[in-house]
């Protein structure tokens, strides 16, 4: 008896406090297609409101003036048009190499890396054997040794996983920093001054179709079908799903997981190297430690939006193509500081992030004010 | 009526999503009774108790103990009513004692005194008749040692409303009747005690009332005395069922798979199979016992050429070419290619089995792709498979191409069986396969099992009720600790038996006084 005592005691006490949450989290399912897609989109434009709030105060622009720069800066000319595409198909590009990476759940965040090192395999080919080979095969020499590059590039740090379960991440992110040390290295070799500024190659061009941009945008789009059928259409694919979602399965249908990784790694190295040939060989010509400017990260969000799907990708690299762009317009037509670009895109990222949560749950408020224990 | 209700529940619903997990449930419990809770899977028991117990909180509905109405909203305010529950799954710290574990948390304002909680907590496990010593750590008991501690916990505190969820489902039957004893002697007490179960004999045996739960609300409420298993049963599924289990005599026998010493060791060096020998026979069910975690996964998984032992043979008698293979070192690939036609339903579902985020046809594609020479995957014959397997056992989805995880227990359990059934194999094992399932989808699962045996394959079957094991099977390899403790002709002997060879071997008891000791007293 003594022990109900001191419960009914302690109720007591507690009677004044125990009231039903003030608001639960209420898990919800079933939501339409187009109400999901109606909150990202509100979204985006309450992000957009707060970003144009923002350069109110920065900038003493309107709103209205806000956006309209914005997508002035992106998309407002024919040149502009043609730079926001060949912008979206580079960071498409890498995107699309991470892929088959992300859906094994093997966390690749060495794109940056892969794809820099790809690049300087390119302009390495193109430094020593430009004007020795003719411009055509120069350019196939240059294709496999970005590609082979790359391949290694991405291959290593599976091969270690797959071999002694290192951890991807670190390992990926690591070989970053020695991309860009191996840079650094080659351009003071090359540079006459010792300097960091390498003068713009004179072989190693691909050739100019119907402009100068076409021809990369159109290869990314090839590049973008062919990742799409291997992913969804063919065994390979499908092994990689698998692993990706549960390694005891592969086990118990005897896939190797250990080769699936490797190969799969070899592929998504290769393509950030394809991406570094076309940087030099269609667009910089030259190379620097900025040369990919942190698409290999960007990529990442890039392809997690999409949920690792090429098609989608298609638009969620436009997508954050178009903030970039247009908010550097922003930053440079208002005169606000050069890193007004990239608060936007995070903003914009936080919010679509964010509303996931009110599309897979919503939030219920206390109905009653009805007190517990309370009733003497 | 007039016994004081301790426990009442009125209106009370719980909504996930659009799905009503509870509806309306009406409940009530007295002081000195033992209310069972019986119903299938997801019809809403552990859901109710979660909200008793200050897990969950209802959507509406109110909750009274001791007649006045209460606000749960975490399992302190639960305790602080005096409501305590034993979950299925034991949430204890390994390196503690058993009074460590019970004591931690505790905030009653006195200094912390381990000499006495310790003789406080020997005083309480007295009272009720535990064998318990309460300066063991936990990493040396036994599962059911470690439920006693789980339920010392909840008395120490001064709970008087105890829920415990499936506390049978991991212990032998010996064991299960000290704890229904106990129960009983709490009951003496005038304590009040909720039972989540879905076994009916145990329901009959131990409960004063039956509240039986369907598709989450509360069909009724009747007393235990007054009613029969058929008619609990019909009440729990909505219709009437035939409980029984078809076993025709085995034709044709011959041996097909003969397991000769198998020895093996895990990562940490522990001997995790023991000597075992066995042989499964074409045209039988074998069933093997034992206490979850005695090696019957190792086992299946070595069979299958996921894992490898370290010593003994794995001898499978090819029926078509007369040969036989030793598989022991194989992989499941190069055992396919031997021609041997092994399906294994292993025991994690979703996770080895299946792929949950997969749909139905990409699911079926798991066995198939590797065929052919295409480097693309073909998809048409897997999606007749799931096409036919939907419709032949009954699978409610809407259709073949909902991920897996979106459907039910039993549905999932049908699209796996369905599938390791489809490659006409001649050796199938199935490890716990109608765990989690109710009762319609578990009696489809044994015939489709019988169905087999018919069929001329060697069925192996790891089961844990014992009742159905006892019906189902034709032998029974009994194993404990690793060990094979005996192999019983089904149709002669009994679940006792089955239940002391699960618990006995020199080995494992050489350091366990204790529990040798209670062994003796039965």
């Amino acid at each position: 008896m003594m022990l109900t005592e001191r419960r009914q005691k302690t109720v007591k006490k507690n009677d004044k406090t125990i009231r039903e949450p003030l608001f639960r989290v209420v898990k919800r399912d079933g939501m339409p297609w187009y109400k999901s897609m109606l909150i990202r989109l509100i979204a985006v434009l309450a992000a957009l409101l707060l970003c144009s709030l923002l350069s109110i105060f920065m900038a003493k622009a309107s709103p209205l003036e806000f956006i309209k720069t914005l997508v002035d800066g992106a998309i407002g000319s024919t040149h502009k048009l043609w730079k926001f595409a060949k912008d979206t198909a580079v960071l498409l590009c890498i995107s699309l190499a991470i892929t088959p990476a992300f859906r094994m759940r093997f966390w690749n965040i060495g794109a940056e890396g892969q794809t820099l090192i790809g690049a300087l395999a390119s302009v390495a080919i193109a430094f020593y054997l430009g004007g020795k080979v003719s411009d055509g095969l120069l350019l196939v020499i240059m294709l496999f040794a970005s590609v082979l590059v790359g391949a290694l590039w991405g291959g290593l740090p599976a091969f270690f996983k797959a071999k002694w379960n290192t951890n991807e991440t670190l390992f990926t992110l690591m070989m970053n920093y020695v991309a860009t040390g191996l840079v650094s290295y080659c351009l003071v070799c090359w540079t006459p001054t010792n300097g960091s500024v390498l003068p713009r190659l004179e072989f190693g061009h691909i050739p100019v179709v119907i402009h100068e941009y076409f021809l990369i945008i159109f290869i990314v789009l090839i590049i973008t079908a062919l990742i799409h059928v291997y992913l969804h259409y063919t065994k390979q694919g499908y092994e990689i799903s698998v692993v990706g979602e549960s390694e005891n399965t592969a086990r118990y249908i005897g896939i190797n997981v250990s080769k699936v990784i490797i190969r799969t790694m070899l592929i998504s190295g290769a393509i950030c190297g394809l991406a570094g040939f076309l940087i030099v060989g269609a667009l910089d010509h030259s190379i620097n430690t900025e040369t990919v400017g942190g698409m290999g990260f960007t990529a990442i969000m890039v392809s997690w939006l999409a949920k690792f799907n090429p098609v989608i990708m298609l638009g969620t690299s436009a997508f954050i193509t178009f903030l970039q762009l247009g908010s550097s317009q922003i930053s440079s037509t208002f005169n606000i500081d050069s890193s007004f670009p990239n608060m936007v895109v995070g903003i914009v990222l936080f919010f679509i992030i964010g509303c996931e949560f009110f599309i897979g749950y919503r939030i219920k408020l206390r109905e009653s004010d009805k007190k517990g224990g309370n009733k003497q | 009526m007039n016994r004081p209700m301790a426990l009442e529940l009125k209106n009370v619903s719980k909504y996930f999503g659009n799905l009503a997990a509870n509806k309306n449930v009406n409940l009530s419990v007295y002081r000195g009774e033992i209310l069972a809770i019986l119903g299938e899977n997801g019809c809403g028991k552990t859901t109710l108790m979660n909200m008793i117990a200050g897990i969950y909180f209802p959507d509406s509905g109110t909750i009274s103990v001791d007649g006045k109405e209460v606000v749960i909203r975490s399992p302190k305010d639960a305790f602080n009513h005096g409501i305590g529950m034993i979950h299925q799954h034991f949430k204890l710290v390994d390196i503690f004692t058993a009074a460590e574990n019970i004591v931690l948390g505790v905030n009653d304002g006195k200094r912390y005194n381990i000499k006495k909680v310790n003789s406080r907590v020997a005083e309480i496990a007295d009272k009720y008749g535990f064998h318990i010593d309460p300066k063991k750590k936990i990493y040396e008991m036994s599962v059911s040692e470690k439920q006693t501690v789980e339920i010392l916990k909840v008395l120490y505190r001064g709970a008087d409303i105890l829920i415990l969820d499936e506390p049978s489902a991991v212990l032998t039957p010996q064991e299960t009747d000290r704890l229904f004893d106990v129960l009983r002697r709490m009951r003496e007490d005038g304590k009040s005690i909720l039972i989540i179960t879905h076994k009916l004999n145990e329901v009959m045996s131990i409960s004063d009332r039956v509240a039986v739960l369907r598709k989450g609300e509360n069909i009724n409420t009747v007393e235990t005395s007054k009613t029969t298993p058929a008619e609990l049963t019909e009440m729990m599924v909505g219709k009437k069922v035939s409980l029984n289990i078809e076993r025709p005599e085995p034709v044709n026998v011959c041996d097909r798979l003969e397991v000769k010493n198998l020895n093996m060791v895990d990562a940490d060096g522990i001997k995790v199979l023991d000597n075992i020998s066995f042989t499964a026979r074409s045209g039988e069910i074998l069933g093997i016992a034992g206490i979850a975690g005695s090696g019957q996964k190792e086992l299946l998984e070595s069979i299958a050429g996921l894992c490898h032992p370290i010593t003994g043979q794995i001898i499978y008698h090819n029926p078509k070419t007369e040969k036989t293979e030793d598989l022991r070192d194989k992989d499941p690939v190069a055992i396919r290619e031997l021609g041997v036609r092994l399906s294994f339903v292993p025991e994690d579902r979703i996770g080895m089995g299946l792929v949950g985020n997969m749909d139905i046809v990409d699911n079926m594609l798991l066995r198939s792709y590797r065929k052919g020479f295409s480097m693309f995957v073909d998809r048409k014959k897997p999606g007749d498979l799931a096409d036919k397997i939907v419709k032949e056992l009954q699978v409610s989805t809407p259709n073949t191409h909902t991920p897996v995880r979106r459907l039910s227990g039993g549905n999932v359990q049908k699209v796996l069986v369905g599938r390791e059934i489809a490659s006409a194999p001649t050796v199938l094992m199935a490890a716990y396969p109608v765990r989690g399932l109710d009762i319609n989808s578990s009696y489809t699962i044994y015939d489709l099992l019988t169905e087999q045996k018919k069929n001329g394959v060697a069925v192996v079957f790891v089961g844990e009720d014992l009742d159905v094991l006892v019906e189902l099977c034709d032998r029974i390899v009994v194993i404990c600790a690793g060990k094979v403790t005996g192999i019983l002709d089904a149709r002669n002997t009994t679940k006792e038996e089955i239940g002391l060879l699960m618990t006995k071997t020199e080995g494992i008891y050489d350091v366990d006084g204790k529990e040798a000791e209670n062994g003796e007293k039965e």
